[in-house]
């Protein structure tokens, strides 16, 4: 079903930030590829090919970056593919460069995702108007809070239970280096207190608007079995699409979501995910998915998933760690941010998370989703080689 | 010794767009005009798109028969919007709404106007208000924004689905 072997070799990230004005796109990629295959033990030669992702152009206003990017990314004379999926597309470009490996075509491949977001408005991007809608829609919140709002009645769950969310990954985030909030004052009271832009979302559970970028190399099995680093096995990816607006569609447990988690699992061979997996990383850009998201991927029951925020599951010390980096709430380069989710659970199981280390992580799940949750791509990675 | 950074350059770039719609969202953008709101019947699962492609997004195949659907019905579940963006200007806070028009299958994102934003609230009745007839044109726009109507609410387990 997978192919053959494949192997996270390096990783590489930039430091997520407002404003990166002392580069330019093209040296925002090559940042983190640099550390990529630096992490890895390779320079640009061992490369057979590039793929690249990033979210809609209109967040730069640059189109079609990868045609300008091709230098800076070393792909002069090799394969260069775009890939896009909207904010999941960190999640599916990792996978595309992936099954290149599965497959057998390439023995390493360059993976590498970016935003720039300073550089336009992506809320501008995100609200446009069209003859079918009324112009109503103030960005990705605007979108999301009602959904928000359905699964709180549904679920009937405790108000605060966004808040906790952003308190531990804003917590968590204070171990990552690499993360772009950092702030060691964060308090619930703060976050209470914080402006409530859409109701019942406050500007404190909501993600920062980040300049990053993450880069991956994927190696065959030989090329991982050659490797003097701890690489990351790849036990399963798994992506799966949706219409936007669909009679009947759950759009607070989306069924390409579920779909998306099951094709996952079964590739991984996990039958139990939430005692297989050690930790995970998953795509959060407001508090309140995280419990939505626990529910879609087969952690929680249907309607029980903030009860592992409030009792302490989703910890850095919990049975179920869950962005342990800070995640999406502390770090948004969009295009990016699948990606950092997909990498940071792959050096979960290297044992090379640094601060943010959860003890003992053999096997991990990486989760992105985008559009108006209609994208799902997600991944499975492990210490050991899949049998 | 230092120059100043140059940080950036600004360079506008215009858009202009020549829309096609197809031929079941111009029979809905027809229908706007006139006043009235046209969805589109599913011949597999029986449901009504408002507004309607030329297909199913679930079943995938062509929709039939034109519905005229409802210009009342019951907001499924709200945003109250604190925040404007871009040059977007609507008295804040107001409330962006998901509305179930009575006879479709599908919700549309409208602004409530007509109550105070703290007492909006899931499964209220609500009916459309037009702009002036003479301003109507093909669009949905023309629905300026969604009042309560005097009516109980709708029962939770019969909207459910919608949220």
């Amino acid at each position: 079903m997978s192919g053959q072997l494949a192997a996270v070799l390096g990783t590489g990230q930039t430091k997520h930030v407002a404003k990166r004005d002392d580069v330019s796109i093209a040296g925002l990629v090559r940042e983190a590829a640099d550390r990529a295959l630096e992490d890895a033990g390779l320079t640009y030669a061992d490369i057979d090919a590039v793929v690249i992702g990033k979210a809609p152009d209109m967040f730069e206003g640059v189109m079609m970056p990868e045609l300008y990017l091709a230098e800076a990314l070393g792909a002069i004379g090799k394969p260069l593919i775009r890939v896009h999926t909207a904010g999941s597309v960190g999640g599916s470009t990792a996978i595309v460069a992936t099954h290149l490996v599965q497959a057998g075509v390439h023995e390493r491949v360059l993976t590498v995702a970016f935003e720039k977001q300073s550089e336009s408005n992506a809320m501008w991007a995100l609200s446009i108007k069209i003859p079918f809608s009324q112009p109503l829609v103030a960005g990705a919140g605007g979108y999301f809070a009602p959904i928000i709002r359905g699964y709180i009645r549904k679920a009937d769950a405790p108000l605060d239970t966004g808040f906790q969310v952003v308190l531990k990954d804003r917590l968590n985030a204070l171990k990552n280096p690499y993360a772009h909030l950092h702030q060691p004052d964060i308090s619930m009271e703060q976050i209470i207190e914080s402006p409530l832009l859409w109701d019942p979302i406050r500007y404190a559970e909501t993600c920062p608007s980040s300049d990053g970028a993450a880069a991956m190399v994927i190696g065959s099995e030989r090329a991982a079995d050659a490797s003097s680093r701890p690489v990351a096995w790849i036990h399963g990816t798994a992506v799966r699409s949706e219409p936007t607006m669909g009679a009947g569609r759950d759009r607070v447990n989306p069924h390409a979501g579920r779909d998306c988690a099951k094709a996952v699992y079964a590739e991984a061979g996990i039958t139990d995910p939430f005692r297989e997996i050690d930790c995970a990383e998953i795509y959060v850009p407001f508090s309140w998915f995280e419990p939505m998201w626990l529910e879609n991927l087969g952690f929680a029951e249907e309607g029980t998933g903030w009860k592992m925020v409030h009792d302490g599951t989703t910890a850095l010390d919990g049975d179920l760690p869950i962005n342990m980096s800070g995640g999406v709430l502390s770090s948004n380069p969009i295009g990016a941010s699948g990606m950092i989710r997909f990498l940071e659970v792959a050096n979960q199981v290297r044992g090379t998370a640094g601060e943010h280390q959860v003890d003992g992580a053999r096997k991990a799940l990486g989760h992105a989703y985008g559009g108006g949750s209609q994208f799902f791509a997600m991944w499975v990675v492990g210490k050991d080689k899949p049998k | 010794m230092t120059a100043e950074p140059i940080t950036g350059i600004v360079t506008p770039i215009r858009l202009d767009y020549t829309y096609t719609p197809g031929t079941s969202p111009s029979q809905f953008l027809r229908g706007m005009k006139e006043g009235r709101i046209l969805g589109r019947r599913c011949p597999s699962c029986a449901k009504v798109y408002v507004p309607p492609r030329g297909g199913c997004p679930m079943c995938g195949v062509e929709f039939a028969e034109e519905v005229r659907v409802a210009d009342t019905g019951t907001l499924v579940t709200f945003a109250v919007v604190n925040v404007n963006f871009a040059n977007r200007v609507i008295d804040l806070p107001y409330v962006s709404g998901e509305v179930r028009f009575d006879g479709s299958d599908t919700t549309s994102m409208v602004l409530v106007q007509g109550i105070p934003v703290d007492q909006v609230r899931m499964g209220m009745r609500v009916k459309a208000h037009w702009l002036p007839r003479d301003e109507w044109d093909f669009t949905f726009a023309n629905i300026d924004y969604v009042e309560p109507l005097d009516e109980p609410d709708a029962d939770y387990e019969s909207y459910k689905e919608f949220v």
